[in-house]
């Protein structure tokens, strides 16, 4: 089975095209400090199909959020976005101003972020946080009335799952569950061509993070857009994503198709990362990874992962490994593979 | 409380067990919940009011007669008398449990006695002929303070504030680190000495008697500017600092990120998700302060010996005006349990987090 056919016929419906909807080149988000450039983010490429499921893993303080929130230009100083692009619906994002980015949010891309914590303004109606984000995107010329958007926030709030009068609620009225699915019904209210949900589930008890998977892919589908899902439980990734990229480091290691990646990791973290999970057939002690990740600020010389890395040899404690392609749609920064280099 | 509910229920008579019903309802209503627990706190202080002097063991009749006795140079003879007639007039000669009854039933009718300083006036006289200077003064000011150190501060404590901004409200916090009083020195000296552009001292001209006309009003407003800008110019800072201090917090919670990531417009982010919750220490801080400007200034009405309570509670100390010096308390201790209390019932409608399930 070739990998295209993979990632087309893994899930039930899934209608990825062949049109780009998100292309991120060479994206480096850099924190400048007192001590030195903390790269959170480094040189990071991959390309999102619309339609397509993308998962970014990856431990804490990878870069995953980090990333994500460059994609929105949502850095924060002393953070910047270095170098790269990140190119939307044919449009690069880093080059709009202040205000075409702020038009682009929620209605071109929205974040839905882990909306069981403090996501919403805690003095707000629900309504009113459904709702301001259509008022702030009108044109000029247009209006809506108050009738209108009553009824667009009770639409939302069924189409999540929800009862329409939780409308009439505050934050604090709901259940961790109902204000993730809170934060996914903002997210769509303008029906964004790629949704970027950050740890959309943590916080949540199983149970309940499968009833909202299913709604962020339910949703997901109705409105043909591509999703880009940051999180570190392997377990979910791998039922939800067609893609998943590991981010080690600031660094994405590797990247492709689920399946693929789950039956034959390339990358010796990913491979690490893989054999740590817990099985459910076999009883024995939980295997992690040896060693800490480096800290940004002062990287090594050569790989990132080369202390940690059971498969290291001289060349790892050199240079940094490029991106290399190893099959179709399958990229890995290890040296390991440089002679099969297929590209 | 099943176990009472069910004997209201056996209870033959219906007209009683709907009035014990209505009582219980009531009860539990948060608003009047409240207004009991202001009435305990008053009646708790102003017991200890009662009780603390008469820890003391001394017969202030006979301290204050012996007093005067020897300043001038009296024989002492009668003076048991005159103070057994003191002490009877003051009703001290009774039982302490007649006299606590006494003290509260005058309290209910807000009766808070004689003056002795100003023998005969009442002390609700003096007190509330003052207090209409100091809730004038303070009221107004602690208002604009507020309304302007709290928007100082909230830009202040706004990342995408313009540059210049900083450079106008700084030296307001900076005013905060001088003294009241020595502020109020400085403008006297400055606008009142040197300038004669201001009166020097008082609530309004000396040979003048308070009325409604638009001379007297403009009078009272030429001699409150110095105070007010005293009091003001060291208040604001606070107020600054503060909600400075709540925006920075502000900043890092997620629903402010999830504003950014909802594509707002930078008004209403600053308005309705920024302000609007730094803005909610802000207001209880606010009902604190409404609750003690009833003591006044003492420092600042002194330096401009403006006709507020917190004169009058100086001149009261300084001639041992017992009554007097009670009767401030009593205010002061109502005015604080009443702010605390419509703090209790109004939050509700600016936080709600807070609010009540009935």
């Amino acid at each position: 089975m070739s990998t295209e056919q993979a990632i087309t016929t893994y899930r039930e419906g899934a209608r990825i095209t062949d049109v780009d909807s998100l292309v991120v080149e060479g994206l480096s988000v850099y924190y400048e400090t007192e001590d030195g450039t903390v790269k959170a983010v480094d040189d990071v490429s991959f390309t999102l199909k619309q339609g397509e499921r993308f998962a970014l893993v990856g431990e804490s303080g990878s870069g995953k959020t980090t990333l994500a929130m460059a994609l929105m230009r949502l850095t924060r100083p002393p953070g910047h976005i270095a170098r790269g692009s990140v190119t939307l619906n044919n449009r690069d994002l880093t080059t709009l101003t202040e205000d075409e980015m702020r038009q682009a949010r929620l209605s071109e891309l929205a974040l839905v972020p882990q909306g069981a914590m403090n996501s919403l303004n805690p003095v707000m109606r629900i309504e009113r946080q459904l709702t301001d984000g259509i008022v702030d995107h009108l044109a000029d010329d247009e209006s809506i009335t108050k009738k209108e958007l009553s009824q667009t926030a009770r639409d939302l709030l069924t189409r999540v799952g929800l009862r329409p009068e939780v409308a009439r609620l505050y934050p604090h009225e709901l259940s961790g569950g109902m204000k993730q699915r809170v934060a996914m019904a903002i997210g769509i209210s303008l029906r964004p061509s790629l949704i970027i949900a950050d740890e959309p589930t943590s916080a949540l008890d199983v149970v309940v993070q499968r009833q909202i998977m299913q709604t962020l892919g339910r949703l997901q589908e109705g409105l043909d857009a591509s999703i880009m899902l940051v999180g570190h439980d392997m377990g979910l990734v791998a039922q939800f994503a067609d893609t998943i990229g590991v981010m080690y480091a600031g660094k994405l290691v590797e990247v492709g198709p689920v399946e693929d990646v789950f039956g034959d990791p390339k990358h010796p973290y990913t491979k690490l990362l893989i054999q740590s999970l817990p099985s459910l057939q076999e009883k024995k002690d939980f295997v992690g990874i040896p060693g800490l990740p480096p800290l940004l600020i002062h990287l090594p010389q050569g790989c990132a992962f080369e202390d940690r890395c059971p498969s290291r040899f001289g060349k790892c404690t050199g240079a940094v490994p490029e991106k290399l392609s190893v099959g179709a749609r399958r990229d890995v920064a290890c040296f390991l593979y440089e002679g099969e280099g297929a590209s | 409380m099943t176990e009472q509910t069910q004997g209201i229920e056996n209870t033959p008579n219906p007209v009683l067990s709907n009035v014990f019903r209505i009582i219980s309802a009531v009860l539990s209503n948060f608003v009047v919940r409240r207004f009991f627990f202001f009435l305990f706190v008053v009646w708790l202080a102003s017991t200890v009011i009662f009780i603390i002097p008469r820890l003391s063991g001394q017969d202030p009749v006979k301290e204050k007669l012996l007093l005067e006795a020897q300043r001038g140079g009296a024989i002492q003879q009668g003076l048991d008398e005159m103070a057994k007639h003191y002490q009877k007039r003051f009703g001290l000669d009774k039982p302490i449990w007649v006299q606590y009854g006494n003290f509260l039933s005058d309290l209910v009718r807000f009766d808070l006695g004689t003056s002795i300083a100003f023998f005969p006036r009442t002390v609700n006289d003096i007190v509330f002929e003052s207090l209409i200077w100091t809730l004038g003064l303070m009221g107004t000011v602690t208002v604009m303070a507020f309304t302007l150190g709290t928007l100082a501060g909230a830009v202040l404590g706004w990342p995408r504030r313009p540059g210049w901004v900083q450079y106008v409200f700084m030296p307001l916090l900076t005013l905060a680190a001088i003294p009241q009083y020595l502020l109020g020195m400085i403008l006297i000296f400055i606008f009142a000495f040197k300038l004669g552009w201001l009166p020097l001292f008082g609530g309004y001209e000396p040979a003048t008697l308070p009325n409604l006309s638009f001379d007297f009003v403009v009078d009272v407003l030429r001699h409150a500017i110095l105070p007010a800008f005293a009091i003001l110019f060291s208040v604001v800072g606070f107020w600054a600092i503060g909600m400075r201090g709540m925006m920075i917090n502000a900043q890092g919670e997620d629903y402010m990120v999830q504003a950014d990531a909802k594509g707002l417009k930078g008004a209403r982010i600053f308005m309705r998700y920024a302000v609007r919750n730094a803005l909610l220490p802000q207001v209880t801080g606010l009902a604190l302060v409404l609750g003690t400007i009833i003591t006044g200034q003492v420092l600042v009405e002194r330096v401009f010996s403006y006709p507020g309570i917190g004169d009058i509670l100086f001149q009261a100390i300084r001639l041992s005006d017992f009554f007097v010096i009670r009767g401030i308390v009593v205010i002061i201790i109502v005015g604080i349990a009443g702010a605390t209390f419509l703090l209790d019932v109004l939050y509700p409608l600016i936080d709600p987090r807070i609010r009540v399930r009935n």
